[in-house]
């Protein structure tokens, strides 16, 4: 197995909300606090190789997009910490943090947000390499040029302005602003979701064949199931901040062993299989403010026993495949007694 | 005659800054009795707005300049805006994409709920909150006595999306317009808001429309399926029949580019050129310039050719399995 280029370890993140002047005040006089804290990541740990391309797969406040902004620098972990080419990023002082962190680039949801509209184009392209002085200024324009075909866009394009073009083509223009700085990892954070379909299929062709060109590894967080069997080589599943499941794209999708993965693709509707009979997951997402005790999942799950209402699972390899998965039921079971359960 | 609703020659225009633009072009198609209706389509193709029209909700500098609307055998373009407000939430219902909008932030669900009820019906509120508590039942929501209680911020985004579904469902409408309604939510939320649906319409008799732009989830829920393009509907049929055998290029396209269909990692096929700007449409058919199959003639109005119930607006369509 190659070197990992990122690696992920042992990293918590918690959100915490100071109180307002009038609760800080009461809460002096009373000796409690009211401040509130989420925890949007609990001791997660993961690793990529060079090369490759991972998933990560979950609902709202799963805690995917969180781990992509930590993985790209924009929040620092709370506990823990995230290595490139096994150098820690947060040791890093003055020039070598910024070596560090231009060498993961980010590319948003919402292409209409994340381009300057007062900025032409080609600035915003450009304007990456020339502050780290990666290129002299006439590189840089031949650069953009460069760039922009290399994304399907004409050359010319550097002169127009973000308004003048359409989603796909924006998310172009921002994939070609995240190339622009050669990065070694790229973070694409719901890169397709806000695309129609049509639009999707052209960008995401896109991606593979930049992937292919210029071997990119890349983290690709998403919702959608498809999407992410499609590009992705392995795939992490989240639940309330914790990874559930992580595995190979085929195994994942050929047997998957979480129950809830499992629930996950048994509620999403595939085109193709005609009018289903849907098995949606019972009950709702649990607030992050306040996780269930034990496995997270319980009380969603149909397997759940005694065990899991207390018991924290943990990752772990499941027998005959790279598969690794916090569940007790591959851990020693859920502490159902004999009988109890007709499975 | 058991149609619900039966829409014909719908069309809806807009005064821009570049010129006069026509979001939904012609649109003809009915909905039987507790049948699900998906209007599939991407954005800029008309199909929000074609719900809207049904319901009379556009406004300046948008018209329904043509058509007819009618709900059990009723023409509501024909009757006075008074009239059609009578209806509206009575007998034609919507459902919108975001409930957070949709309900009010500053009113009790139960509040709410007793309002949208005495508008249409003479009844106390004690009675008013009664049916309320039995329609928030119905759409799956448990211990619906204290969710009444409730504001809307309390609830999680896919019971809001319930208590607006079951806002619609308070008249027992022939018709709800649903609009989106699942987009904004998590795949788990969402697959137990679609079982509820499919479940209502069998057991209630309503028919639906569902506006969306996910053809995942509209071969798995409805019955018949209209594909539009531009404002207009370009393919029509069985929902099995569009899906599985697709015979306008645009939806063998859109269909074609949905990656579970594809090996992992193979490129998939696009359609090229972007979703047209509808003050700039070419004559003819308004897919010729993205088409593969595009030749002169389609520079002319294409016709509507078919058997039965899976008929296509296509002078190139594939053929028919």
């Amino acid at each position: 197995m190659k070197e990992p280029l990122l690696t992920v370890e042992s990293i918590h993140k918690r959100f915490t909300r100071k109180p307002g002047l009038v609760m800080r005040g009461i809460d002096r006089l009373s000796g409690r606090s009211s401040g509130t804290t989420v925890h949007a990541l609990s001791d997660v740990t993961l690793s990529v190789a060079a090369g490759e391309v991972l998933g990560l797969v979950g609902e709202s406040g799963c805690g995917k997009s969180t781990l992509g902004r930590i993985i790209s620098g924009i929040y620092t972990p709370s506990d823990g910490r995230v290595l490139l080419d096994g150098a820690p990023v947060a040791r890093a002082r003055g020039n070598n943090i910024e070596k560090l962190t231009t060498r993961v680039q980010m590319i948003h949801q919402d292409p209409f947000a994340s381009l300057n509209p007062r900025m032409k184009v080609g600035e915003t392209i450009a304007e990456g390499p020339r502050v780290h002085k990666l290129a002299s200024a006439g590189d840089v324009r031949k650069r953009v040029r460069d760039l922009l075909q290399q994304v399907g866009l004409e050359g010319a394009y550097a002169d127009r302005l973000p308004h003048q073009f359409s989603g796909g083509q924006r998310q172009r223009i921002a994939i070609a602003r995240a190339l622009a700085m050669e990065p070694d990892l790229l973070v694409l954070d719901e890169a397709v979701a806000s695309l129609d379909v049509s639009i999707q299929a052209q960008v995401l062709n896109l991606f593979m064949e930049l992937r292919r060109k210029l071997d990119l590894t890349a983290v690709f967080i998403s919702h959608d199931l498809s999407v992410v069997r499609h590009v992705c080589d392995r795939v992490a599943i989240m639940y309330l901040g914790r990874i559930v499941e992580l595995a190979s794209a085929r195994e994942l999708y050929e047997k998957p062993q979480h129950p809830y993965t499992k629930a996950l693709f048994a509620s999403v509707p595939t085109l193709g299989t005609g009018r289903a009979a849907f098995q949606p997951i019972k009950g709702e997402i649990p607030s992050p403010l306040n996780p269930p005790k034990g496995c997270a999942f319980h009380p969603r799950c149909p397997m759940a026993g005694p065990r899991c209402r207390v018991d924290l699972p943990a990752l772990k390899p499941v027998a005959g495949t790279a598969t690794t998965v916090a569940c007790h039921l591959n851990d020693g079971g859920t502490g159902i007694e004999k009988g109890s359960h007709a499975a | 005659m058991n149609k619900a609703l039966d829409v014909r020659g719908l069309t809806t225009r807009f005064e821009t800054r570049s010129g006069m633009v026509t979001a939904v072009n012609g649109v003809s198609f009915s909905v039987e009795r507790g049948r699900i209706m998906g209007l599939v389509g991407e954005s800029g193709s008309g199909k929000s707005v074609t719900g809207f029209s049904i319901l009379g909700l556009i406004d300046e500098p948008g018209k329904v300049v043509a058509g007819e609307v009618l709900v059990d055998g009723q023409d509501l373009r024909a009757l006075s805006p008074d009239a059609v407000r009578r209806l509206r939430g009575a007998r034609v219902a919507m459902v919108f994409q975001d409930p957070m909008m949709t309900l009010n932030p500053v009113l009790r669900i139960g509040d709410q709920m007793a309002m949208a009820v005495r508008v249409h019906e003479k009844m106390s509120k004690r009675t008013a909150w009664e049916k309320a508590r039995q329609t928030l039942e119905i759409v799956g929501i448990p211990s619906p006595a204290e969710r009444l209680k409730a504001y809307p911020h309390q609830l999680s985004g896919g019971m809001r999306q319930r208590v607006a579904i079951a806002i619609a469902l308070l008249h027992r409408p022939s018709v709800i317009i649903a609009d989106e309604p699942t987009t904004a939510l998590d795949v788990s939320i969402q697959g137990q808001i679609l079982a509820e649906v499919r479940r209502l319409a069998d057991e209630t008799g309503t028919a639906i429309v569902w506006v969306t732009h996910d053809l995942a989830v509209i071969s798995s829920l409805a019955d018949d399926i209209c594909v539009m393009y531009a404002g207009r509907i370009v393919e029509r049929g069985p929902a099995e029949d569009v899906i599985g055998a697709p015979r306008h290029p645009y939806t063998v396209g859109l269909i074609g580019s949905v990656p579970s269909l594809h090996e992992p990692g193979t490129p998939l096929p696009q359609i090229p050129g972007s979703t047209p700007q509808l003050s700039n449409l070419p004559t003819g058919c308004p897919f010729r310039p993205r088409c593969p199959r595009a030749t002169d003639i389609c520079a002319s109005e294409p016709p509507i050719v078919g058997e039965g119930d899976h008929t296509v607006s296509c002078h190139h369509p594939m053929e028919a399995p």
